[in-house]
């Protein structure tokens, strides 16, 4: 049976990773950011990693299901937040996304429910109890994920709303939906594609635009994507070494410590060093299934699968993003990204995984 | 550290109030984990599909474009060649500027109004440029304004950073500086940007959208070698377009100079004598070809075209009733009136026609075909030397009707009339000498024996230009040999003789002497103390009713040479509507004299190393 575990029962395979993982994002955003006005970025990366790493611990010391039984309250504090934001938040690069704290700090609440919505999910489905899951079930859960969904894309933050998707299919594919209703998922994708499309905002519409034809738009969205294209591609089998990148480092890659720190990074370590960072997650995918293949209860499956299929989401889009195969959504790639909401949300989902984790099944 | 014991079997009611019958196995969804694995790979394969694509196929293809990115070539103007005149003088010189471009890479048409508010454009004209170029290549930059003002180059400093108009950039360039009143515009032309229309032509594919060229005259027949070869430097920029780092420079290779054979004194000598006028002349050596000077009134300002004219400046010069931009000596084309008598007598002796003793009686005019064709005076009987001083038109009545209308224009011919002199000149006008057969193919109509009458005294269909005429008359005066009038030395001369009997030439000459020092019409290019030599002519450019009813007035002309024997200058001279060609005698008369004051006072050499030779030309 489940029994407490030490120290030694931390994922430390997972933790090693991770450590790579932000030990190469905070050398790429130092290679990117020195000599700018955002030179000092790097550092502050490292505070936010140390601090992660604090929170990942702390979260993991705590029994997971101290959480769960608290899902639907923290959902709803998560809703009102996200009304909070859309109502009072800070404006910046045309979206509201930031409630300010006290200290100059912004949070931006909407990366914080992507972990509520792992808990909200876990315990909804759990709680059924069922080999199957009902239609009737899976609607309902689709329709309350779907609020605080709603409210992101109105900040308008459409890819942040967009990784909510992953969590809920990733829950609604182990909770076991018949084949047929996936089936009926995909034709009702199909018929509500346009209708959707009909209802983005232009720079979202323009941004699906210059994806399918980056040259029609060289100066905005598709401009991003060819230059990160040619980042990507001038930097060859090995790159160009650190702070040599001539893409990055002469900014024609925009962002390129954010959004596009991947492209950045392989401009400058080359098809070699994307493979280690790729392996990297590889392996921080495979540790987080293999914590949920040995959770004590469903609940612990469905926390550990919902953050793997939501960091899955975050590598495919955004380095999809960065070869010009997906467009451009503004959604940072978990760890490596400059920004203390991504490091720190990433660093609790973390958490919950390891409280499963350290809970585990031992024969 | 520890983690605190599991708290399950307490939250369990919580959850749950129904006891725990249903299965809460982990183990579950084993299968749908493996495919979320299976899933994970996919993704991966994907994404690395990319990379190898991007990164192991073609890199090469990536790297020149961010090569491309990061290297900017910045052109480094080539000055043009600077133009002398036969003394070493600078008549065109040039100057550099600051010249303001708009890289389209940083450029936002938004900000288009406020540039041009801020350097006093044109909006509409901004845009239309900038539209124009839209079609064109990324990195090829848009000239806007050159020679920025103090005022502009502060505004462009103040202005160009990242955040207001980064497309804002400033380059070097050369400028070409002519003379400002005007003097010898026509001959020396003026440059431009070419045009599009130019670019489709073959013989200017050799230049590049937005280079300046030589438009017109001098600048452009020997474009080529004025024009030199553009420089570049590159730099290192980043996406702004902010140079970081100069990798390299080419320097320009600036144009030759080009010298010509026009001296300024002369030139300027003979602008002065034209001034209120509209006319030509024309100086040349008759011994060489050498255009010594080369006039034309009214003239134009070629600085205002040097780059790209202002279209108000445009219409100003091409709706002027003068023609500004006609280059009389060149392009004029009239009838020569009676300075083509030289040539008929020439002809006449030539033929046998007439000899020295030959007389012709001027009754006021004479009846031919049954038409009667007035003398302006009743001369009595005259003799060829007469009839030259006179002018008698009775004389070469007779004369023309005895010669035929094909031998003058063979004669006519002979000497140049008629078709280009093949001056290193652009767009020379060939005037007209009539004949049968030019009647026939032109107008499919015979030829009338009295249409002979009129041309024999320079009337009719003859026109002649004033170069053509100066070259005809220099040609007879040195004995019968018509060198290829030039304004460069390496110019090709390509010498028409004709054997003349240097008698019939001594007397044509000696008729021509009379004209200036024998009481004829041409006393007034008389200078007391040296032999002149000339011929007036006072030529109708439309019919006498005409004439009257909207006042016109005839055409002034003279030409003359000096010294009568071996001569070393011609001069022609055209008046427009001078009213009689003893007018026209004076400004020959002082081009001549220029000529002949400097031999006796050569230009110093402390003026023409002084830096700045000629004050007159920058006031």
């Amino acid at each position: 049976m489940t029994q407490t575990r030490g120290v030694k029962d931390f994922d430390w395979a997972m933790f090693a990773v991770v450590l790579a993982i932000c030990s190469l994002g905070v050398l790429q955003i130092f290679s990117a950011t020195h000599e700018t006005a955002f030179q000092g970025s790097w550092w502050k990366q490292t505070l936010y990693v140390v601090a992660g790493i604090g929170l990942m611990w702390a979260v993991a010391s705590i029994d997971y299901h101290a959480w769960m039984s608290r899902a639907y309250p923290l959902y709803l504090v998560a809703v009102i937040l996200l009304v909070v934001v859309l109502l009072f938040g800070r404006r910046a690069f045309g979206s509201t996304r930031w409630i300010g704290m006290p200290g100059g700090l912004r949070l931006q609440v909407s990366e914080f429910t992507k972990i509520v919505i792992v808990l909200f999910v876990a315990r909804y489905l759990s709680d059924l109890r069922n080999d199957v899951l009902e239609i009737r079930d899976a609607l309902k859960l689709t329709g309350l994920v779907a609020i605080p969904m709603a409210l992101v894309a109105k900040e308008p933050d459409l890819g942040t709303a967009l990784t909510y998707v992953p969590i809920l299919a990733g829950g609604v594919l182990i909770a076991g939906l018949r084949w047929k209703y996936w089936a009926m998922l995909g034709l009702i994708c199909v018929v509500v594609f346009p209708v959707a499309y009909a209802t983005l905002q232009p720079y979202q519409k323009a941004r699906i635009v210059s994806f399918l034809d980056p040259g029609r738009d060289p100066q905005g969205t598709g401009y991003q994507l060819i230059q990160s294209k040619i980042a990507v591609g001038s930097g060859g089998t090995w790159g160009k070494g650190v702070t040599k990148g001539t893409q990055t480092q002469l900014r024609f890659l925009p962002v390129p410590h954010t959004d596009f720190i991947f492209s950045a990074f392989a401009e400058e370590h080359g098809f070699v060093g994307v493979m280690a960072v790729l392996g990297l997650y590889f392996i921080l995918l495979m540790q987080v299934v293999q914590n949920a293949q040995t959770s004590p209860d469903r609940a612990g499956v469905f926390i550990c699968m919902g953050v793997g299929a939501l960091v899955l989401f975050h590598i495919l889009v955004n380095v999809g993003m960065v070869v010009g195969r997906m467009p451009v959504t503004g959604i940072p790639l978990p760890l490596m990204s400059y920004g203390g909401s991504s490091i720190w949300s990433t660093f609790l989902m973390l958490g919950l995984v390891n409280s499963v984790r350290v809970r585990r099944f031992v024969n | 550290m520890t983690f605190p014991p599991n708290e399950r079997k307490r939250e369990e009611p919580q959850l749950d109030l129904k006891p725990i019958k249903l299965k809460d196995n982990p183990r579950f969804a084993a299968a749908k984990m493996a495919a979320f694995q299976y899933v994970t790979v996919a993704i991966f394969l994907f994404l690395i599909s990319g990379f190898w694509e991007l990164q192991i196929k073609s890199p090469e293809i990536y790297n020149e474009r961010a090569e491309k990115n990061r290297i900017k070539a910045f052109p480094i103007v080539a000055p043009r060649g600077k133009i002398l005149d036969r003394d070493g003088r600078v008549i065109v010189d040039n100057h550099s500027t600051w010249s303001l471009i708009l890289s389209r890479e940083n450029l936002r048409d938004e900000h288009l109004h406020e540039i041009a508010e801020g350097l006093h454009l044109d909006y509409d004209d901004l845009l239309k440029r900038v539209n124009r170029f839209r079609k064109r290549s990324h990195y090829e930059p848009i000239i806007i304004k050159e020679e920025l003002t103090p005022a502009d180059l502060a505004f462009v400093d103040s202005h160009r950073d990242p955040e207001t108009f980064p497309e804002l950039e400033l380059i070097e360039s050369q400028r070409r500086l002519y003379p400002d009143n005007g003097i010898l515009a026509h001959t020396i032309g003026y440059t431009g940007e070419i045009s599009e229309s130019e670019l489709d032509i073959p013989e200017y594919a050799k230049y590049d959208q937005g280079q300046i060229i030589g438009k017109t005259g001098i600048e452009k027949q020997y474009n080529d070698s004025l024009m030199g070869i553009d420089g570049e430097r590159q730099a290192l920029v980043d996406n702004l377009g902010r140079e970081r780092e100069v990798l390299g420079i080419k320097p320009a290779k600036p144009g030759r100079n080009l010298q010509l054979t026009v001296d300024l004194d002369l030139q300027v000598v003979a602008e002065l004598a034209l001034e209120g006028k509209r006319g030509g002349v024309v100086a040349l050596d008759p011994n060489t070809g050498e255009v010594l000077a080369m006039a034309s009134r009214p003239t134009f300002d070629p600085n205002k075209f040097a780059v790209r004219i202002k279209t108000k400046d445009w219409q100003e010069i091409t709706g002027d009733p003068g023609n500004p931009l006609l280059s009389r000596p060149l392009q004029a084309q009239f009838a020569p009136g009676s300075t083509f008598k030289p040539i008929m007598a020439i002809a006449a002796l030539e033929t046998g026609n007439i000899d020295e003793n030959t007389t012709f009686n001027c009754p006021g005019g004479a009846t031919f075909f049954g038409h009667f064709y007035k003398c302006h005076m009743t001369h009595g009987p005259t003799s060829l030397h007469r009839g030259i001083t006179q002018s008698c038109d009775t004389y070469f009545y007779n004369v023309g009707n005895k010669m035929g209308i094909d031998d003058i224009a063979y004669y006519a011919h002979l000497t140049g009339l008629g078709s280009k002199t093949g001056i290193d000149l652009p767009n020379e006008a060939s005037g007209t000498v009539p004949s049968t057969e030019w009647k026939l193919r032109n107008y499919r109509q015979k030829w009338y024996a009295g249409e002979t009458i009129s041309v024999s005294i320079g009337q009719g269909a003859l026109t002649v230009t004033p170069l053509q005429l100066a070259r005809a008359i220099g040609g007879l005066a040195i004995g019968g040999v018509w060198h290829t009038p030039r304004l460069t030395r390496q110019a090709k001369d390509d010498p028409k003789e004709w054997a003349l009997n240097q008698e019939n030439v001594r007397r044509v000459v000696a008729g021509m002497f009379g004209v200036v020092n024998e009481g004829g019409t041409g006393i007034r290019a008389r200078i007391p103390g040296m032999d002149i030599c000339g011929k007036t002519g006072s030529a109708q450019t439309v019919s006498n009713d005409y004439a009257k009813a909207h006042n016109i007035k005839d055409n002034a002309w003279f030409v003359g040479f000096a010294p009568c024997y071996k001569p070393e200058i011609v001069v022609a001279v055209l008046w427009e509507e001078g009213v009689h060609g003893q007018f026209a005698a004076p400004i020959a008369r002082d081009v001549m004299k220029a000529y002949f004051d400097k031999k006796v006072h050569p230009v110093e050499q402390t003026r023409l190393e002084s830096k700045d030779p000629l004050p007159a030309l920058h006031p």
